[in-house]
């Protein structure tokens, strides 16, 4: 018998040896793929139980910490400032993943990101969590969200010169504390309420939803036009004063807003947001227009350290378009469809007139710093696009102060302050079933005039309160000079 | 190689270094606890009662050994300290209340090893008494049936609820028919292998002859579908298939066995669920990754994150894995102690059937050959069908890994086989003059 035993004896070592077989593929060769299998939550649970730096505010207030927590997870991930910061933040779920600064700079937080100074460091098992300083300050997102007052829309100021974001808020937000907890069918059953709520609390409408400029747009026609080969300066030629501008290529013409009749030279045309004036111009500039669209980042969304790419601006207006979609360029010339751009992005633009014509790439955070409080890195990403010369930049600067001066935009005066801005009053598309369509009320700035620190965009969706009378100076003008004061008066 | 000049020497050092090993384990995954609380890292309290218990349990086995077969095979008992061991370990780790039941069921077991020993000093009383057997193991396969006394757990009926108590008479029965068997071939042996009947070139033996065989596959098999107990059916088949082969040297008894079991592994597929559930996880497990094939992807994470050296022991994440400390128990070794450590552990079975063939081999009595060759396949097969189900090699079937997993009977049985191999062999070696049934002792070409 002791053939048949030998030959069973050594299936068994064969099967045995099959075995050490799949346990080193499934160990080794395979290991990384499985590892990196997005259904494995043993990376996110490492990361749970991990101690996560903190986000903290430029004027020092904590955006986003870990608390130690008695369950199996050991921390507990807290939004102190809850929505006032959610859009910013983002948030860390077991259950959804990580958004916002949160994931853009998750190996920051968890330590990832820190080389270690010495060879103890690195062989050490707990990784020391690093924090993260954001420009934005806790004091100027407070500012804004009082002075939109509840009414939808969005609040975008920076740093005309760094492109370091102050304040970037927009209403509705949401409460990210919830979306952290660990009890996955609340946490579930909180984040359906939120996808479903028709407001759409999720979308981050300052930088990630995008609207038509409105008169806001004549900002970047005007940088086009007088970068141009044209001959157009603020004072020659002097358009002709008209109430509409008939359209080629169809019947249709293009009015001035109430009816109005107005034209004369840019500036003057400019100062009290002349339509027929504008549209000319695009129609003028032609297939110049697209190309200078572009050198002010319209046909791209603007780079910024949210994870969440944001919108690209959109602009229907072919390149090289001219002959066949010359009413595009002449409604494209007064910031109207096919243009659509997000409140960060006209904020941009500001940025761009104030700070000689060069667009800086905005950015949330300004350093990371390890665990003992030592900087181990600025974030400071430098320019982004160059819009216009310093002349033009000035020549436009010049205008917008005119508009707040006495112009489209008096509301906007701060006393002792000089004022560059541009209102715009984007007409909308009537929502499904509306009687009255109210237009999104718009005004971008920057101030002081003569020295730019803050440049905003201020964005109120379909009127907010004033319904369909909203203009952007009468809704918008005044909220951006509200949040203007406030932060010129605090250091 | 050092030669022991006396086996029970090399079996104390060995049993002592498992013993340590398991010490040293046990120490890991209380510093590891300790870690976590984030207060200072210091020696559990209880070590050295630990240490003093294990290496007590072990001493006392040793010794019994020493003195009722002090010729027996010197690895076998040190390997089955080694992965009790281990199995306590990565048990206590994973719950450490389970960890408390296992520590008693590895002392019934250990009991139960000596039992056999003292009691079962020839194995020709077995022999003997194989229809008594038989019986007893198909009752003990019938009982969970019984209403009243069966419990189902996890979607099998093989559990025996006693009060508080609950334990698979399954694993008795596998001992049980697996002396009958081996006691019934030897008697018919001859008969089996030469045949009465030719069919073309292929000699049948009489029927009647097969009949109990049979009788009794077939009722193990019936019994173990109605409990829907595959892994279990699956083992019974191959070591019944396995013990005939070795019987009579006719490898178309496999071929047969291997007929059948396909044939019946198809049936069953047509008429269970579970069995389709089990077989659709099998081929894609990520289709089902959250639902039915759950379990086995987690189990497939598990062995990754280990890698080659493990995560150690007490910092993976085991527990993500339903019933880690049962069925998917290597899945947590694999995860802690890396690919090393589960080679270790396959390792460790290797050796052990590399004994109990030996064992088979060495004994002149044709009982013993074929009994110490079922209990051993019943063993690697075992192995092999848990360890090829949480590694994705088969279809996973609900089996217990020998001496590792939690559970108490499945511990105690294979104790009692270990107990029975050791008996076997000092009786081999002992034997000076082959018994009444020396005719076998010549037969060593075969």
């Amino acid at each position: 018998m002791n053939g048949p035993i030998r030959r069973v004896g050594i299936a068994v070592v064969v099967l045995m040896l099959i075995l050490i077989g799949q346990v080193t593929y499934l160990q080794v060769i395979n290991a990384k793929s499985l590892n990196d299998n997005p259904r494995n939550v043993r990376r996110i649970l490492d990361e749970f139980a991990q101690p996560r730096g903190s986000i903290i505010t430029a004027d020092g207030r904590i955006a986003a910490q870990s608390v130690p927590a008695a369950d199996q997870f050991k921390y507990q991930r807290q939004y102190p400032m809850a929505d006032l910061f959610a859009q910013l933040t983002g948030y860390q779920s077991l259950t959804y993943g990580t958004t916002g600064l949160e994931a853009e700079y998750n190996d920051a937080l968890t330590g990832k990101a820190i080389v270690p100074g010495n060879i103890v460091d690195a062989l050490r098992t707990k990784r020391e969590a690093g924090s993260v300083i954001l420009t934005v300050r806790a004091d100027a997102q407070e500012i804004a969200r009082t002075a939109l007052g509840g009414q939808k829309g969005s609040v975008v100021v920076l740093d005309p010169t760094t492109g370091g974001i102050v304040a970037m808020y927009s209403n509705p937000s949401y409460n990210p504390n919830p979306l952290a907890g660990h009890n996955a069918p609340e946490v579930r059953a909180y984040f359906d309420a939120l996808s479903k709520d028709p407001s759409k609390p999720f979308i981050p409408r300052s930088y990630a939803e995008r609207y038509p400029p409105g008169s806001t747009g004549k900002v970047i026609t005007s940088g086009v036009a007088l970068d141009s080969d044209l001959g157009i300066t603020p004072d020659s030629p002097a358009y002709p004063t008209l109430t509409s501008l008939k359209l080629p290529l169809t019947n249709s013409t293009l009015g001035n807003f109430g009816g109005g009749s107005c034209g004369g030279t840019l500036a003057q045309s400019f100062k009290v947001s002349c339509n027929t004036t504008f549209a000319q111009i695009g129609l003028d500039l032609g297939n110049k227009f697209p190309p200078g669209l572009k050198s002010f980042g319209m046909y791209e969304a603007p780079p910024i350290d949210l994870m969440r790419p944001g919108a690209a601006t959109n602009t229907g207006l072919r390149p090289n378009s001219f002959a066949v979609d010359a009413p595009q360029f002449a409604s494209a010339g007064i910031g109207q469809q096919p243009i659509s751009a997000s409140p960060l992005q006209m904020a941009l633009v500001a940025a761009g007139v104030a700070n000689g014509g060069r667009i800086p790439s905005p950015h949330v955070a300004a350093e990371i710093r390890d665990a003992q409080g030592a900087t181990v890195q600025r974030i400071d990403p430098g320019i982004w696009k160059t819009a216009m010369t310093p002349q033009t930049a000035a020549q436009v600067t010049t205008m917008m102060v005119s508009v707040v001066e006495g112009g489209s935009g008096t509301k906007a005066r701060i006393p002792g302050v000089s004022v560059a801005g541009k209102t715009g009053t984007a007409q909308q598309e009537c929502a499904a079933g509306a009687t009255k369509c109210p237009p999104h009320a718009w005004f971008i700035a920057f101030a002081p005039a003569e020295k730019p620190r803050y440049a905003i965009a201020v964005m109120i969706e379909r009127g907010g309160n004033t319904g369909d009378q909203a203009t952007g100076g009468g809704v918008a003008a005044p909220i951006a000079a509200q949040v203007l004061k406030q932060l010129l008066a605090l250091q | 190689m050092t030669r022991f000049r006396n086996p029970r020497n090399a079996e104390l050092g060995l049993g002592l270094l498992a013993a340590l090993i398991t010490v040293g384990g046990y120490v890991l995954v209380e510093l590891a606890k300790q870690s976590r609380t984030d207060q200072a890292v210091e020696l559990p309290a209880d070590l050295w009662i630990f240490l003093a218990a294990v290496i007590a349990l072990f001493v006392l086995a040793h010794l019994v050994v020493r003195k009722v077969a002090p010729e027996a095979d010197p690895t076998l008992l040190p390997l089955a300290v080694m992965l009790n061991g281990i199995g306590f370990v990565v048990i206590s780790r994973l719950d450490s209340n389970l960890g408390r039941i296992q520590a008693i069921w590895t002392a019934l077991g250990v009991a139960g090893f000596i039992a056999v020993l003292v009691t079962v000093r020839r194995t020709r009383v077995l022999e003997r008494y194989k229809y008594t057997f038989a019986l007893l193991g198909i009752i003990a396969l019938l009982l969970p049936l019984v209403p009243g006394l069966g419990a189902e757990i996890n979607g099998a009926r093989l559990w025996l609820r006693l009060g508080p108590l609950s334990f698979q008479p399954g694993e008795a029965a596998k001992v049980l028919l697996v002396i009958f068997f081996a006691g019934y071939l030897v008697d018919k042996r001859e008969l089996l292998s030469a045949g009465s009947r030719r069919i073309g070139r292929i000699t049948l033996p009489d029927p009647k002859h097969l009949g109990p065989l049979l009788l009794a596959w077939s009722v193990s098999i019936l019994v173990m579908v109605r409990q829907k107990d595959l892994g279990s059916s699956l083992l019974f088949f191959t070591v019944f298939a396995v013990m005939l082969y070795i019987a009579t040297n006719r490898s178309w008894y496999l071929l047969v066995g291997a007929v059948m079991f396909t044939g019946g592994a198809l049936i069953a597929y047509q008429l269970f669920n579970h069995v389709q559930e089990r077989v659709g996880t099998w081929v894609d497990p990520w289709a089902t990754a959250q639902t039915t094939g759950y379990q086995l992807v987690q189990s497939l994470f598990a062995f990754a994150s280990g890698g080659l050296l493990g995560t150690g022991l007490g910092l993976g994440r085991p527990g993500i894995i339903p019933n880690a400390s049962t069925d998917f128990v290597f899945s947590a070794i694999g995860e802690e102690l890396g690919l090393i450590g589960a080679m270790g552990v396959i390792a460790c079975y290797l050796l052990l059937c590399g004994s109990g063939f030996r064992i088979a081999m060495r004994t002149n009595r044709s009982f013993d050959k074929l009994f110490a060759a079922g209990l051993t396949t019943i063993i690697g097969v075992q192995t092999f069908v848990i360890l090829g189900g949480v590694t994705r090699v088969i279809p996973l079937t609900g089996i217990t890994m020998p001496f590792v997993s939690y559970g108490g009977s499945s511990l105690v049985a294979n104790w009692i086989i270990i107990g029975l191999l050791l008996r076997i062999s000092d009786e081999s070696k002992r034997d000076a003059i082959p018994d009444h049934e020396a005719a076998d002792a010549i037969e060593v070409r075969s």
